[in-house]
């Protein structure tokens, strides 16, 4: 178990880890800063993608244990995602908060993308057994529902900011349809539960996403 | 002031690389470098390899006047970051794939309202009459980024003039060479091939306007337009079209490939210009590739003196 998450650790970090090394190198082309900010928005969509998939693979294998890779999973996803924006801001933009407004204010696959990157942080952020325990299992799971949205919303960025090639972001979006498609499918056969009063300790246990 | 120099050799006689590199080291480590003038060697004609390393040096003048004194893009940031659809939508995919395009032999259709009689012309017979000079552009790309690049070529208007075209010829329409199975990204229809670009006949007629076969003392590499393209450095990039095969002047506004596919985005004119975004990104400033710190983009990608007066009266906001 310990050694597992260790390597999930490394296998999630590598990413970044080849970036640096590929800027160090000088591998990263003419334009480095491209470059960084299309690979660290690549990986903040596929590992959101591996994060969404957690809960549907569990259902299909029975392979109950792999619950316990999803936060870090979910919390590498927000990762990319900040460098993603931090990139952006910092390496793009230089803090020039005007223009990186106006962005965000007028041009919509800015907006949306940022939108995203918002939305997940209040996730990052209850992402803690503390937090879990504090807003008590039900709301917690509303407030996680927002990754579906989140997810959306990064597809929706890539896919309004390319110029011809609609290729990549369409398979972006097949990928999530089928993911998020899991999740209904699954609620239309089988219909919710009656609520049923539980004390909020079960309620946890029974959570679902 | 332009240093005339009258080229007698045609331009498929140039020195292989491999025979000048030395000499060129040579005089790139004397004091040759401000003669401006690399004179060239009269052996072989012969290329040998065909691949996108088969440049071979040119003769040409450095024309000053028409140069900006910007710290020019390195060859490789030139030859590597490149937007070529005609071989793949990656910035590296033109360095990759463009060998793969054969551009000798090469002719050029030039047809429509002119007197000369249309006819398909060698390559040699288009570039002959011309002394070539190297003139050092800003170029300004639609997505933001911007390089300065040291063409070699000739205007566009010597040669223009050379067909005499009548007054019916208010355009000029370009076409890229059609070639599926060397050009990997046609067959795909990412746009509509072949490209084609146009440009109003004042425009064309401007000095600025450039034929390009070279960069950087060489014959272009294929990722680069191979074996002549247009250099409009007033102009977003895709407006200079690359790898010409066909030249026609018309009475009717000609179609741009871009224009087509995205009429709000990419208008026909596309001059550079700061105040009018394109609708999904801004176009207030650039990263000039090399640099880390965006810098504002200028009016007509700062040639707003020379060309100002063509769009006099129109509005860019429109007219984009």
């Amino acid at each position: 178990m310990g050694y597992s998450k260790a390597l999930l650790w490394i296998v999630c970090l590598s990413p970044a880890g080849w970036l640096v090394w590929e800027a160090v190198a000088g591998g990263l082309g003419a334009n480095p800063i491209e470059a960084i900010t299309h690979a660290t928005g690549d990986w903040a969509l596929r590992l959101l993608f591996v994060t969404l998939a957690v809960t549907p693979l569990r259902r299909v294998t029975g392979w109950n244990p792999i619950i316990r890779y999803r936060r870090m999973l979910g919390l590498f996803a927000f990762f990319y995602a900040s460098l993603h924006f931090l990139s952006y801001v910092v390496l793009d933009h230089f803090f020039a908060f005007g223009s990186i407004l106006e962005d965000i204010t007028t041009r919509r696959y800015v907006t949306v993308g940022f939108a995203g990157f918002v939305l997940l942080i209040p996730l990052a952020m209850t992402s803690t057994r503390g937090m879990i325990r504090r807003l008590g299992g039900r709301r917690w799971q509303a407030l996680h529902r927002l990754v579906y949205v989140s997810a959306i919303a990064g597809v929706v960025h890539y896919l309004w900011l390319v110029k011809v090639d609609v290729r990549p972001p369409v398979i972006y979006a097949l990928i999530l349809s089928l993911l998020l498609g899991a999740r209904l499918w699954r609620g239309h056969r089988q219909p919710a539960r009656k609520p049923v009063k539980r004390i909020p300790s079960l309620r946890l246990k029974g959570a679902r996403t | 002031m332009l240093i005339t120099h009258k080229r007698d050799i045609p331009f498929s006689e140039v020195t292989p690389r491999h025979l000048y590199v030395n000499r060129r080291e040579f005089l790139m480590t004397g004091s040759a470098v401000t003669l401006g003038v690399f004179a060239g060697h009269l052996a072989g004609g012969d290329v040998n390899g065909t691949g996108a390393e088969a440049r071979n040096e040119l003769l040409f003048t450095r024309n000053a006047a028409f140069s900006t004194d910007e710290k020019v893009n390195s060859l490789d940031d030139v030859t590597s970051y490149n937007n070529f659809y005609e071989f793949g939508l990656g910035k590296g995919d033109p360095a990759r794939y463009a060998h793969e395009m054969t551009v000798r032999p090469w002719t050029v259709r030039v047809e429509g309202e002119m007197r000369a009689p249309a006819a398909e012309y060698a390559l040699d017979d288009i570039l002959k009459p011309h002394a070539l000079e190297e003139r050092i552009y800003r170029l300004r790309c639609v997505e933001a980024w911007s390089m300065v690049v040291p063409w070699i070529g000739f205007p566009l208007r010597d040669l223009i003039k050379r067909f005499e075209p009548t007054s019916n010829a208010r355009w000029v329409r370009f076409t890229t060479l059609y070639r599926p199975n060397e050009l990997r990204g046609q067959r795909r229809t990412t746009l509509r091939w072949p490209y084609v670009e146009g440009l109003r006949m004042d425009e064309a007629l401007h000095p600025l306007t450039l034929i390009a076969v070279g960069l950087y003392g060489e014959t272009l590499p294929n990722q680069n337009g191979a074996p002549l393209r247009l250099v409009v450095p007033w102009k977003y990039g895709f407006k200079s079209i690359k790898s010409i095969v066909k030249i026609e002047f018309v009475k009717t506004q000609p179609k741009p490939t871009w224009n087509l596919s995205a009429p709000r985005e990419y208008g026909f004119y596309a001059n550079v210009n700061p105040q009018v975004d394109h609708p999904r990104w801004s176009q207030a400033s650039e990263r000039r590739i090399g640099r880390f710190f965006r810098q504002k983009t200028r009016m007509f990608n700062g040639y707003a003196d020379e060309v100002g007066h063509l769009y006099a009266g129109m509005d860019l906001t429109r007219q984009f």
